[in-house]
């Protein structure tokens, strides 16, 4: 299976890749990134708003830095399958970040009667 | 098959047969209607029948004589009333007429009562369901054929469930009494053929008394440990046979086996083993059937002060204790110096961390890590499906029923530890009860995040139901074929601390487990008075949504709050990875994995099953009101639905 893979991905490297519309250079943009990360599916994942779930870390609010999304999701990590530049551009994954950037502070959880409360009631010891 | 004094079609045409096996009962029949015509010319001058036309279409339908008092499926109800099982799930079938109208007329459907479902599947997960939440096993009535296929998924779902079912099959296996095509296609040499794989024991009893002993015996293999799902054919011409005599039948009593303790001298070492060790770590799986397996997993692993990760096949050890690690899962068995594993069926899958893009595999624990197994998993017996799981080398295995072996492995424990090591182990439990604090805090922060979003993230599903639930007597009845489809917030984040309070997922990962599965352990609850609830995935709700209306028919109440993220969102992630792996049409991986275009209405289908339905729940503002009116309903003793569009996971 690997090797399949792998000759798969080399044949397709050569080839013309069926990439989503090249983003234009200009400076990145939330809705730009909102729409990238709802195409290329890491909403599946990481959520439409990038609060993680069983399946993805959380992403946002507080993201990290431009180069370290980008880093992280070129390289491939047995958890995450990575996208490589043929697949989603540089200025692609600056869009993301600004979207990911773009998301307010959570409340905190004791704001939230139904996290709140739950707190109250942790008894630790049977 | 010869010496079986059984025709159906004598009842019909009233030809005489002799009795001959001293084991069966004497089987009057009466006198044949017409002694000098050949039975088939008989029949072509009568009017027809009731019984001729149903033959003529293909489908049997026997009569007694009208002088008939007893007949073989009344003696088959007796047999069943004997082992005290509750309800027979089933949709009604002409192979099994015979015991279908003994049940409910004979045995006055009561013990069992016939629960009627809308497809053998949900049958048999509704069995399933009804075993988890009540430690009784229910049994299944279908067609030998076509019931049985359908039902099959089910089944292999309990199977990998080590749940114990009892299926009823009927068939006709004297091929000169079928009475039509229908019947012909209805029949087979071998009905539990297709599901031997999976399934610990069949029979095709061809007399009464040996129905009887088959069926004690088979419930007795079926719930000896490992518990499985037994066959039983019981023959449409046994269940349609008048009975004049019951002289020389007999029901055998019950006499269950004790479930198999672990060796004594074993478990005296794995218990020094334990009691030396730093970083000891229990990992238990379908350990807990009842109060008591719950009660001594927490006095295990008090008296070792060890952490516990609970891999959920069943709710083993309180969310709510400190001793609760599954969020540190990984990092305990990286730094164990023991493992105990209690009937875990997965062992190499805990220990070894599989790489699914290279097929790679490197050990989760370092090395020289000691491994204990108890459990039944070596006295599993079939090789064709592979739920046995990949081979783990350990350093003692134990076989034995976990929960019946936690007694003497306590006691082995007490025994091996000093005053002074007493002591020394101490120190760890404020270790762990620091732990389990920061887990449970991570967990609720984490909750916020995207806690106003829509679709509705799971976590705010999740927590607004627990908000309204907690103050009753509740269990989460079903999660479908993965609490992961719910980032496991209910495990995060519930007070889970009573064994019935979480019943596990759908084994054989068969979709389409859910929805009957929840029927099922709502109807034991019901007798139980707690509330059920089900939080259903909009896929494994399409399978079997027919189960809905069995809810609804049979008065059972069940909250039903549906995780719709309109996909089978677990195939659009692996979709969305092998695409990037491959790196390209990173775009398409909702081809064929959405449940969009058209979005399904869930409240609307329940409406049309006569249950209350509220839906779909886009705002997470209207969440709580809405669950607010459905446990309202829940109340009354009816089921409810409530739609949410939520996140993926
Ligand atoms: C199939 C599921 C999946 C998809 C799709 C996916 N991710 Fe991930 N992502 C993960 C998982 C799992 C991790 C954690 C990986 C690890 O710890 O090795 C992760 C980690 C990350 C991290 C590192 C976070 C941190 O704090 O360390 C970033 C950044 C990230 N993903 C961004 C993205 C972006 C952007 C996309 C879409 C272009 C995406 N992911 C798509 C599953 C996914």
């Amino acid at each position: 299976m690997p090797q399949r893979y792998a000759l798969a991905a080399a044949a397709l490297t050569l080839w013309a890749c069926s990439t989503i519309a090249a983003a234009d250079e200009t400076k990145p943009s939330v809705a730009r990134g909102r729409d990238i990360f709802m195409k290329v599916g890491c909403y599946h994942c990481h959520g439409t708003h990038g609060q993680g779930s069983g399946a993805g870390l959380k992403l946002a609010p507080d993201p990290l830095p431009t180069e370290a999304i980008a880093q992280f999701i070129r390289a491939t990590t047995s958890t995450m399958p990575a996208y490589s530049e043929h697949i989603l551009s540089d200025s692609q994954i600056a869009d993301i970040a600004a979207y990911l950037g773009s998301i307010p502070a959570a409340r905190s959880p004791d704001a939230i009667p139904a996290l709140k409360s739950s707190s109250q009631h942790v008894k630790p010891q049977r | 098959m010869a010496s079986q004094n059984v025709d159906r079609r004598n009842f019909l045409s009233k030809v005489a047969v002799a009795s001959s096996a001293a084991a069966i009962p004497t089987v009057h029949a009466a006198e044949p209607a017409n002694k000098t015509l050949p039975a088939t010319e008989a029949r072509r001058l009568a009017p027809p029948s009731v019984a001729q036309l149903a033959a003529d279409t293909g489908e049997a339908r026997p009569q007694l004589p009208a002088s008939a008092t007893d007949c073989g499926s009344d003696f088959m109800v007796d047999v069943i009333k004997t082992l005290n099982i509750d309800y027979i799930f089933s949709n009604p079938g002409s192979s099994f007429l015979g015991l279908h109208e003994s049940i409910v007329n004979y045995g006055g459907n009561k013990s069992p009562e016939f629960i009627t479902c809308m497809h053998e599947e949900s049958s048999a997960a509704m069995a399933n369901g009804y075993y988890k939440a009540s430690g009784r096993p229910a049994s299944i009535l279908c067609h030998g054929t076509v019931g049985l296929q359908h039902a099959s998924m089910a089944l292999y779902n309990a199977w990998c469930d080590r749940v114990p079912l009892i299926a009823i099959l009927g068939n006709t296996l004297d091929s000169t009494k079928r009475a039509g095509a229908n019947d012909w296609r209805h029949s087979a040499q071998d009905p539990a053929a297709i599901v031997r794989d999976f399934t610990k024991w069949d029979d095709q009893p061809i007399s009464l008394q040996a129905f009887a002993e088959s069926m004690v015996q088979g419930y007795k293999i079926s719930t000896t440990p490992p518990m499985e799902p037994i066959v039983l054919v019981a023959d449409s011409q046994l269940q349609e046979m008048e009975l004049v005599s019951r002289s020389g039948l007999s029901i055998p009593k019950l006499s269950p086996t004790l479930p198999p303790q672990g060796d004594a001298g074993a478990l005296r070492e794995a218990a020094q083993f334990l009691v030396a060790a730093e970083r000891p770590v229990i990992l238990a799986d379908r350990l807990a059937r009842t109060a008591e397996g719950m009660r001594l997993l927490v006095q295990l692993a008090e008296t070792l002060n060890a952490p516990v990760v609970d891999l959920t096949s069943r709710q083993n050890m309180p969310t709510t204790h400190h001793l609760y690690q599954n969020a540190q899962n990984r990092k305990l068995v990286a730094q164990a110096d023991v493992i105990l594993g209690l009937e875990v069926t997965d062992f190499w899958g805990q220990i070894n961390q599989f790489n699914r893009i290279d097929d790679s595999s490197s050990p989760r624990m370092k090395p020289g890590t000691k491994l204990i197994r108890i459990g039944v998993n070596d006295l599993y017996m079939k090789s064709n499906y592979q739920d046995f799981q990949r081979y783990a080398a350990v350093d003692l295995s134990i076989a034995g029923d976990g929960e019946t072996t936690l007694p003497a492995l306590i006691d082995a424990v007490k025994s091996a530890m000093s005053d002074n090591r007493k002591l020394s182990l101490a120190p760890r439990a404020e270790v762990y009860r620091k732990m389990y604090a920061e887990n449970y805090e991570a967990a609720r922060q984490a909750a916020a995040f995207g806690w106003d979003a829509s679709p509705i993230s799971t976590a705010r599903l999740c927590m607004e139901l627990w908000q309204q639930i907690k103050t009753e007597d509740w269990a989460l009845v079903s999660v479908g074929a993965s609490e992961g489809f719910i980032s496991n917030w209910p495990h995060r984040l519930w007070h889970i601390d009573r064994h019935y309070q979480y019943l596990g997922y759908g084994a054989g990962g068969g979709v389409g487990y859910g929805l009957p599965a929840a029927v099922g352990a709502a109807l034991a609850n019901k007798a139980l008075g707690r509330m059920s609830v089900n939080i259903q995935c909009d896929g494994d709700f399409m399978y079997a949504n027919g189960a809905l209306w069995t809810a609804a028919h049979h008065r059972i109440p069940l909250l039903t709050v549906m995780h719709n993220n309109r996909a089978y969102a677990q195939e659009t992630m692996l979709l969305q990875g092998i695409a990037n792996q491959r790196n390209r049409g990173v775009t398409t991986a909702k081809i064929g994995t959405a449940i969009e275009d058209p979005n399904i209405d869930y409240a609307k289908l329940a409406h049309g099953m006569g249950v209350w339905a509220e839906g779909p729940i886009t705002d997470p503002k209207d969440l709580a009101p809405a669950i607010k009116r459905a446990i309202g309903v829940v109340k009354q003793g009816l089921p409810a639905l409530i739609d949410v569009v939520t996140q993926s996971r």
